[in-house]
């Protein structure tokens, strides 16, 4: 079963190949069985290899099958190899799991457009772009599925290209992602240069060797590396784009801007974590990213009216969680806050996508309310979801993640409290303004009214991921709650534990309680704001300050009015002021000179046969003299 | 035996500058026929009879009758005459004689600067090239068979008339323009 | 055979050469035009003559037989463009003969 893990990515990029071929001339039901069977085979096989693996490979072992040897330069070496361990394990699994459910989805949500076999190329591409990217052995592979699903994205949030602010959204993810690219690219050739391979494990392995704690070299590769992370993750500084990428469709927008490839980030970090903890300065910095990504998005989103922006503000939020996770060396708790993220993220989005399809494509949230009536299943697994984003306490599986991250943030020795207690607010925040969202959306008098209900292929993944968001968290318990933790040692088979010193089990508890009640602290507020005094929320923007503050927040606090003032205006001013373009005069003088050579060479030509005897003639004459004078 | 090569030489010199100034093509033609003749007598004189013989029979012989079909197959006669002198203009020998006279001179000067050295005794009979022919030069004489070849159908080709290219036109394009008048109309 | 100076055949072979070249930029007649150039030829094989004289080589001989047979083929195209060009133009002035110019 194994040995079949090639399959896993040639299943859905053989999807692509036949849909990007075919698509047009195939009949939609075909063209949804390769789409969707495509990925839902994948995850099947995910499943029998996970089982075999977890059955009959030893603690901190890894599979890897070599396919071929791509190219060969030198001694440097690339091969098109695949390797499975915990970590890429976890990966595949949601990705593949998710993946299928949201495909699933997608069959209906996208049955009446036009593009509908375009779409699904494009959808089994990331999928087989994003496992390629978590399976590959070395960096090479997982640099090409990154600008895979980097192209897939761009692809898909402009997939209604026809009207210009999708192509201009997609746009932007694209060039603001190819920043972090770059700096990734050159953390790539250092690393070629220094080790003579991008062979992940044997880099991770002679790393320590190499380098001495804080070197200068390995916090420039950590560092570059992270600005990769950032671009991909839509963290501090580069976050600009993901609220803008909720112009692609909301299958998208869950898939790829919640669920997988935003997650990227997270994944290159604890698969180069070696690297990371070599440079403690950077570890830092990926914590504090975080932590300022989580409140600068927290606070956007409590301003937002499109309800999938929210949603992206707080995915920007939520990965911020995770990076603050990494920062502090709790990798396992990360990636357990990655897996839960993705299903109740996943879940939120579609549940969006639900109203959004039904309601004319209405993406504000203000028109719609009362929504829990037209829509049963959709409330309650929205809610669910909710839940598990606020992180309510013992029931969700996002509280479990929420709390392992924040835990180790105060107990691990490269944590502290400061980003505890940043950790905490935004924690309050995200409870806020996710049931600011659910309590606008669902409650209340009805501004709307829905012009058909879903069918069973948009509900079912709801159901199946509401689930998922409820029991994921048991796979990892606290201490203080049984200590059940068999996700957390799987993972450690591949990435260190926490450092941390003992700490006494009444004050772990003591900050689990914190952690429960602040997020109910939230809720209440909520609750209070836009329920029981509505009139209250609206009144707090009115006046002059706050309601500058407001839309400051609203504007993601101004960074996309900044870019625009310092990169976009002068690129711009740059591009006008070149317009004529100045290098290229030089070529056109080369093509002008040229041209008047050959004007002047052209009167020569008389068409009389004379007159070239003569050049004949003169040439020999002119030649013979240089032979015999000079 | 040297005064026959410089009398040969002198009339050589004489009837070639007579070709290029004559006007009746015929007379030109004859004047060259003299200027190859007293040639092969320098050939003769300088010790290569072979090449003697080639001169007169080949070139003097076989070249120039092909001029002379041509030159009757056109016909050209008192009407070329009249045509040539006004056409040949004293003035127009000017710049082509300063050209040459510029070439003859580098050519004279590299005679008289480049060493010294009297022709050799020996006579190199037509054995000794034969065997260099067909042992040295055996490729270039391939080359020489194919360049001739190739004359042959060159000639061929642009010699056919119009008339003639339409008869030899393979029945397809025929066919084509049987069928589309206004295609081959065009 | 005669002691002739190397000098005396070049020099012959010199003044047949320019003559060629003259006629070949003065006449406009094609006819005449291929006259001055089979001048040259044979000003160029009478130089190769004496240059086989001089070192008693065959070689000389052998390229003066190459420029025969390569003033053979030239004629023959020659004439046959003589030919096309007297149908065509239904003259034998080169100068008239110039569609070619560029």
């Amino acid at each position: 079963m194994l040995e079949l893990l090639w399959l896993v990515v040639a299943l859905p990029l053989s999807g692509f190949v036949i849909l990007a071929t075919l698509g047009r001339r195939l009949p939609r039901a075909v063209a949804t069985v390769i789409g969707v069977g495509s990925v839902g085979l994948s995850a099947a096989l995910v499943i029998g290899t996970g089982l075999e693996f977890l059955s009959s490979v030893q603690s901190s072992a890894s599979f890897t099958q070599h396919l071929w040897t791509w190219f060969q330069v030198g001694r440097f070496e690339a091969s098109v190899a695949l390797r499975l361990d915990a970590l890429s394990l976890v990966m595949i699994f949601v990705v593949t799991f998710v993946g299928f459910l949201i495909h699933l989805y997608s069959s209906e949500f996208m049955a009446d457009d036009e593009g509908y076999s375009r779409f699904f190329a494009y959808m089994n591409l990331f999928v087989a772009s994003m496992l390629l990217l978590v399976l590959g052995e070395n960096l090479l592979l997982l640099y090409l599925g990154w600008e895979g699903v980097g192209l897939c994205s761009y692809l898909l949030i402009g997939f209604w290209y026809r009207d210009p602010a999708n192509g201009s959204a997609a746009r932007k993810a694209f060039i603001v992602t190819r920043i972090g690219d770059t700096a990734m690219a050159i953390a790539l050739f250092i690393l070629v240069y220094q080790f003579g391979t991008l062979s992940i494990p044997r880099i991770l392995e002679r790393a320590p060797e190499v380098y001495a704690v804080g070197s200068g070299i390995a916090v420039a590769i950590a560092a570059l590396l992270l600005g990769g992370a950032v671009g991909k993750s839509a963290q501090l500084p580069l976050q600009t784009w993901l609220p803008d990428a909720m112009a692609g469709p909301t299958p998208v927008s869950a898939l790829i801007h919640a669920a997988t490839m935003v997650t990227a980030g997270v994944y290159l970090i604890a698969r180069m974590h070696t690297v990371f903890e070599l440079a403690p300065v950077v570890q830092m910095m990926v914590a504090v990213i975080g932590t300022a990504t989580m409140i600068i998005s927290g606070f956007s989103a409590l301003t937002q009216h499109d309800i999938k922006r929210v949603l992206a503000y707080s995915t920007i939020g939520q990965i911020g969680y995770m990076f603050l996770g990494l920062g502090v060396g709790a990798y396992a708790a990360a990636m357990f806050h990655f897996m839960t993220h993705a299903f109740f993220k996943a879940l939120l989005f579609l549940g969006a996508g639900v109203l959004i399809m039904c309601l004319h494509h209405e993406h504000d949230m203000f028109k719609m309310g009362g929504m829990r009536k037209y829509f049963p299943v959709t409330f309650w697994t929205f809610l669910i979801g909710g839940g598990a984003l606020a992180a309510v306490p013992l029931v969700t599986a996002g509280f479990y993640s929420k709390d392992a991250i924040l835990w180790y943030t105060w107990s691990s020795d490269k944590g502290n409290g400061w980003l505890w207690l940043f950790g905490l607010i935004g924690a309050f925040i995200t409870a806020l303004y996710t049931f600011r969202m659910i309590f606008i959306t669902f409650f209340g008098r009805a501004k709307a009214k829905p012009n058909h209900s879903p069918g069973m292929r948009t509900q079912l993944p709801l159901v199946v991921l509401a689930v998922l968001s409820v029991v994921a968290g048991f796979v990892y318990l606290p201490e203080t709650m049984g200590h059940f933790t068999p996700f957390a040692d799987l993972l450690h088979t591949v990435v260190p534990a926490v450092p941390m010193e003992h700490v006494a089990f009444s004050t772990e508890l003591q900050f689990q309680i914190g952690t429960a009640l602040v997020p109910l602290l939230g809720i209440l507020l909520a609750y209070l704001m836009y329920i029981r005094e509505p009139w209250a929320a609206k009144n707090l923007a009115k006046d002059r300050p706050r309601a500058g503050i407001y839309r400051f927040w609203q504007s993601g606090w101004g960074f996309d009015w900044v870019y625009d003032r310092l990169f976009v205006r002068p690129y711009y001013y740059a591009a006008r002021v070149n317009r004529r373009d100045v290098i290229d005069a030089l070529y056109t003088l080369l093509a002008r000179i040229t041209q008047g050579l050959n004007i002047l060479l052209g009167w020569s030509q008389t068409g009389r046969v004379r007159t070239y005897a003569a050049g004949i003639a003169l040439g020999v004459v002119v030649m013979i003299a240089i032979m015999v004078f000079a | 035996m040297a005064i026959v090569f410089y009398i040969a030489a002198m009339v050589a010199v004489v009837s070639t500058a007579m070709v290029v100034t004559r006007l009746n093509p015929i007379h030109a033609l004859l004047y060259l026929i003299l200027s190859l003749l007293s040639t092969a007598v320098m050939f003769y004189v300088l010790g290569a009879p072979f090449v003697a013989a080639l001169e007169v029979i080949i070139y003097a012989g076989a070249i120039m009758v092909v001029f002379v079909f041509v030159i009757m197959m056109l016909n050209l006669g008192e009407e070329t005459v009249r045509q040539e002198r006004v056409l040949l203009k004293p003035a127009m020998f000017v710049l082509p004689a300063i050209l040459a006279a510029i070439l003859g001179a580098e050519l004279l000067y590299l005679l008289y600067y480049g060493g010294r050295a009297d022709t050799g005794q020996g006579v190199v009979g037509p054995k000794q090239v034969g065997v260099s022919l067909f042992t040295t030069y055996l490729f270039a004489v391939e080359l020489a068979a194919m360049l001739l070849l190739a004359g042959l159908v060159g000639a061929f080709h642009i010699g056919r008339r119009e008339s003639e290219r339409e008869l030899t036109d393979t029945e397809g394009t025929s066919e084509v323009r049987r069928a589309q008048p206004e295609l081959g109309r065009k | 055979m005669a002691d002739i100076p190397v000098e005396h055949g070049l020099l012959v072979s010199v003044i047949m050469f320019s003559i060629g070249l003259i006629g070949l930029l003065v006449r406009r007649n094609i006819i005449f035009m291929l006259l001055s150039i089979e001048i040259m030829f044979n000003a160029a094989g009478l130089a190769f003559i004496v240059g086989s004289t001089r070192w008693i080589q065959p070689d000389g001989q052998v390229m003066f037989m190459f420029i025969l047979a390569m003033a053979a083929a030239e004629v023959a195209i020659g004439l046959a463009l003589v030919l096309a060009i007297y149908r065509g133009f239904n003259t034998l002035d080169a100068d008239r003969a110039s569609r070619m110019q560029g």
